[in-house]
């Protein structure tokens, strides 16, 4: 076998992230699976982060993963809010006629 | 070689949890594979030497944002069955999407090569795990990301506490809601009460009692 290297992180990072794509094409309807494809996108994109800084040797890819991830939080956060509310208004979490906002 | 054993294991194990966040039919597997999915990433960061930030993945996402996802769906009453309606639908231009991304992303990754100056950009180096081995009181993962977080990134530091404030406070604005017709305590009201509306005194004579 092989020595693990950068590219097999890499490799891991990018088909996490065509999964989590997909995951978005899949389930139009469902909004929390969607919400779910998002963190799987951010966090192939910090597996790529720390992939980098580790093999550069340079620790601000580390520090950028911490943001990711400050933000990916505070993204569910207010996504799941956000849901919570249109539940309330609406009574389900259909996405397909989600046009409140029309005329 | 154990570290080519479980890079293989962590990564077999976060890619299949993926594909099942994805393909699940109940939301709340989904919600258990993604924990999966980010316990394996974890790992993932334990075998690149990035120990704090896995330890920052497991709580933060394991412990705070799955049990978020898992609290909202089970707290929602929908029919999750009929929503999967259109899944294979898109299924044919999902897949294809993908794919191109995944064979995009990996020819780039086949290909890259560091340009021969990369060791000159290295300012703030990154202590490897042979390193740590080796030199027991070297600086550690968290000690060297400690060193720079707090000096050279202090802003990008309190730029992230902002915006978890905002998040914060967006959250309890968007769910807060005031109900009608229920009973509350309103401490002002009783701080604001006077003796007389409270205590009503009455002069009975002697020997008549009360009728």
């Amino acid at each position: 076998m092989a020595e693990i290297g950068l590219g097999h992180f890499l490799s891991v990072a990018a088909i996490l992230f065509a999964i989590g794509m997909a995951g978005i094409f899949l389930n139009r309807k469902n909004v929390i699976v969607i919400l779910m494809s998002i963190e799987l996108m951010l966090l192939a994109v910090n597996i790529n982060l720390v992939a980098f800084s580790q093999f550069l040797g340079d620790l601000t890819g580390q520090v950028f993963a911490f943001m990711v991830l400050t933000v990916a939080a505070a993204e569910a956060a207010v996504g799941l809010a956000i849901l919570v509310a249109y539940f309330r208004k609406r009574g389900d979490i259909s996405v397909d006629d989600a046009n409140l906002m029309k005329n | 070689m154990v570290a080519t054993i479980a890079f293989y294991v962590f990564a077999l194990s976060a890619i299949a949890a993926g594909l099942m966040v994805v393909a699940s039919k109940n939301p709340v597997h989904s919600v258990l594979f993604l924990i999966t999915a980010f316990i394996s990433a974890a790992g993932l960061f334990v075998l690149m030497g990035a120990e704090y930030l896995a330890m920052l993945l497991v709580v933060v996402y394991v412990g705070a944002v799955a049990v978020l996802f898992l609290f909202v769906v089970m707290m929602l009453d929908v029919d999750f069955v009929e929503m999967k309606q259109g899944f294979l639908q898109y299924l044919p231009i999902g897949g294809a999407l993908a794919a191109l991304v995944v064979i995009e992303l990996i020819l780039v990754v086949s290909v890259w090569a560091f340009p021969s100056d990369a060791e000159l950009a290295r300012a703030h180096p990154s202590p490897t795990a042979a390193q740590t081995v080796s030199d027991p009181n070297g600086p550690t993962n968290i000690e060297a990301l400690g060193l720079i977080l707090y000096t050279d990134y202090v802003h990008f530091f309190q730029i992230a506490g902002m915006v978890l404030l905002v998040a914060m406070i967006g959250a309890i604005i968007l769910t807060f809601r005031t109900r009608e017709g229920i009973k509350k305590q309103d401490p002002a009201a009783q701080v604001a009460r006077k003796r007389e509306e409270g205590v009503e005194l009455k002069d009975i004579p002697s020997g008549q009692g009360l009728t």
